[in-house]
């Protein structure tokens, strides 16, 4: 057995499934030994995708999402797609091939110092230089990337360590890192003080992110919701926490949110925000959510919680975990005046938009597509204005909502929905992205095509870099700076020579009809919804 | 802005000393001075960082040190509640005239001299931080040649309970 094989039997341990990756020579050992393992390989076509396909991955399964990518250029691809997940905590575990250990520092062919190039956008690195490590060094990696503050561990390997023997091969039962201890149980103290808060609080609001989806305590939230009526709104990375018609949820927040939403944290007596960072397109200013009222700042990393807003009473530890807490306890809240207020909201401070007869509107588009859709359909979100069409007018149902919220990485949504596909084969996965973005990514409809990938891609198109096209003319006055997105391919053209179909909407005339053909068999489809360049989020 | 010494604990491996260091560069902490060295334990490393910022910053590079998968412990302390001590070499021109002025100042300062040749002398210092500045600005009338300090080193005072 070799160190190759060391790292497969590792993967095998981990219940890994599915392995992202590029080969290059110095990763070659690795892709020699995985063929005589039952793991799937799928040849991405750039790295970067490598990472986000097994973000799209690990978001589905709860479990790290791998990829394996060969050294130099291979590796430095990969840190877009890291610094994705790792803005947005998600965990996964990156194989980076290396050059020969004594080579290392001598600038030979391929070679970059990846774990010094990657040290911001990962939980932890290892270069493994001792083929004997590498069984702990998995089995922490793999402990590291899902426990905690989720998020990427980066194993770099030489390939003389690939190749080195290994003898008396054990995969470790346990961990001993006696560093590393996250904070899972909540202390019971604390939650006493929120259920005081809570029992006194005429305006509760929960404000949930991404953190409740990691904990996979969207259940217990929900629950939470409904036994105590408090009312929830959620950042970007929250979306689908709540089904979007809980008659208790008021939306996304920020920016980019829906104005009821904003007022309800403005107004509210008691704010619990879960899972959250109270980063600034969320919260743009930590005041509002200071100001007037008691903070709870509920966060499995005790660093996020006083990173932007101090609250009154800080809470540390797995959201899961002090959700059910709550739900053990007998206690009730009294709010049923500020909910009425806060539905009255909803109705009267709608968004109102007129649309362009003349082309696809988006947000009447998304809304019926999203009706249409299969109750536990994957949606995933680009990034540019179809992602903030996509936060507003997407309805979550029993599915998954997914876009790279922290980092806002264009390209994001096809590799990220072929792992969700491929990790729940049986699920509708749509990626929805603009030109710009598509364009970012388009070269995977080739590993789509190779293997057998039936995601549904949605092009918002308006020849535009649509979101920097609409900051100029805000910020700019019109004075359009390289945003013109002429020249781009005929995407019915293109789309064939992959022997994808194509559909094509114009106008919100037909979009029933070809909603309906876009959706009927589990096949992948290319729909190019045409929109008015000019329309603003 | 309040002056902080951490004492932080580490891991012994290759690398942690950049991962700390990067840390409070990318979170824009700034760093005073930083020592690094082994402790009584071969796998354990005591780094020494004096930073300063307001009651938030202090917290977060205190949470964000904490944070870090290869640091095993963090000691805050305010100056009042630790020994610091620093260490420097400084080297020092001088003639006949001033000799005995620089003497006397070395012995002011406690200052011992380490080396010396014909026209040049090397002074250690090992005192706490303000003092040894304030013999670099003592010996500027002579001609500095060059300086070395080590940074702050601190251990928090004997208490019953270490």
């Amino acid at each position: 057995m070799n160190g190759a094989d060391a790292i497969i039997k590792c993967l095998e341990a981990e219940g890994v499934t599915t392995v992202f990756g590029y080969p290059g020579v110095a990763i070659c050992p690795f892709y020699n030994s995985i063929l005589e393992s039952s793991i799937r390989t799928i040849l991405i076509r750039t790295e970067q995708n490598a990472a986000h396909a097994a973000s799209g991955m690990a978001r589905m399964t709860g479990r790290p999402g791998v990829c394996a990518v060969t050294s130099g250029p291979g590796a430095t691809n990969v840190i877009t797609g890291i610094a994705t997940a790792f803005a947005d905590s998600i965990p996964l575990v990156c194989i980076t091939g290396q050059v020969n250990s004594e080579l290392l520092g001598s600038d030979v062919f391929q070679e970059a110092d990846i774990t010094g190039a990657v040290e911001s956008f990962v939980k932890y690195s290892y270069l493994v230089r001792d083929a004997k490590d590498i069984p702990r060094i998995f089995k922490e990696a793999f402990h590291l990337a899902n426990t905690g503050r989720k998020g990427p561990v980066l194993i770099d390997v030489p390939i003389d360590i690939q190749n080195a023997t290994v003898t008396n091969f054990a995969y470790p039962t346990e961990i001993n890192m006696r560093t590393y201890k996250p904070t899972v149980k909540g202390n019971a103290v604390q939650i006493k003080k929120v259920i005081k808060e809570l029992e006194k609080a005429k305006k509760p609001l929960l404000c949930v992110g991404g953190g409740v989806l990691l904990s996979e305590a969207e259940g217990s939230v929900r629950d939470f919701s409904k036994r105590f009526g408090v009312p929830v709104v959620s950042t970007m990375m929250g979306i689908g926490v709540m089904p979007t018609k809980d008659p208790l949820y008021f939306g996304m927040v920020g920016n980019n949110g829906k104005p009821y939403a904003n007022k309800a944290i403005q107004d509210c007596d008691l704010l619990i925000m879960v899972g959250a960072r109270v980063a600034d397109r969320a919260v743009n200013q930590p005041e509002i959510i200071t100001r007037n009222k008691v903070l709870v700042h509920i966060d499995v990393d005790p660093a996020e919680i006083g990173k932007n807003a101090g609250p009154t009473i800080p809470l540390v530890g797995d959201a899961k975990h002090i959700f059910e807490d709550f739900l053990a306890q007998e206690f009730t809240v009294d709010c049923k005046a500020w909910t009425d207020e806060l539905s009255a909201n909803r109705v009267s401070m709608a968004p109102k938009r007129n649309p362009n007869p003349k082309f696809v509107d988006p947000a009447a588009f998304i809304t019926e597509l999203s009706e249409k859709m299969q109750d536990n359909a994957v949606y995933v979100a680009d990034v540019g204005q179809n992602q903030i069409w996509s936060c507003a007018y997407h309805i979550v149902k029993g599915g998954r909502f997914m876009t790279s919220g922290g980092m806002g990485t264009m390209g994001y949504s096809i590799p990220a929905a072929m792992g969700a596909k491929l990790a729940a084969p049986d699920r509708q996965v749509i990626a929805v992205c603009g030109d710009g973005s598509f364009q970012m990514s388009m070269m995977e409809l080739a590993t789509m095509r190779q293997h057998g990938v039936a995601v549904k891609i949605i092009v918002i198109k308006n020849n535009y870099l649509g979101m920097v096209r609409q900051y100029q003319h805000f910020t700019y006055k019109d004075h359009y700076s390289v945003v013109d997105l002429s020249g781009s391919p005929d995407l019915k053209k293109l789309v064939s020579a992959y022997d994808m179909k194509y559909l094509r909407l114009d106008n919100m005339k037909k979009a029933s009809e070809i909603i309906d053909e876009f959706l009927k068999n589990d096949e992948s489809v290319l729909l190019e919804c045409n929109v008015d360049p000019m329309d603003l989020v | 802005m309040k002056k902080k010494i951490y004492s932080v604990l580490v891991e012994n491996r290759s690398g942690v000393l950049s991962k700390v260091a990067g840390l409070f560069s990318r979170r824009n902490f700034n760093i005073e001075s930083l020592a690094v060295g082994e402790t009584d334990a071969k796998d354990v490393s005591c780094m020494t960082i004096v930073s300063s910022g307001d009651q938030h910053t202090i917290e977060q590079i205190e949470k964000q040190l904490n944070k870090k998968i290869d640091v095993i412990k963090v000691k805050t302390f305010d100056e009042t509640q630790a020994i610091a001590r620093e260490l420097m070499l400084i080297k020092v021109k001088y003639n006949k005239s001033n000799r005995r002025d620089l003497m006397e100042v070395c012995d002011m300062m406690k200052a011992q001299i380490v080396d010396m040749s014909k026209h040049f002398v090397m002074i250690q210092l090992c005192d706490v931080p303000e003092r040894t500045t304030l013999l670099i600005s003592m010996l500027q009338s002579f001609g500095i040649v060059e300086v070395a300090r080590t940074g702050t080193l601190a251990l928090g005072k004997c208490s019953e309970n270490d």
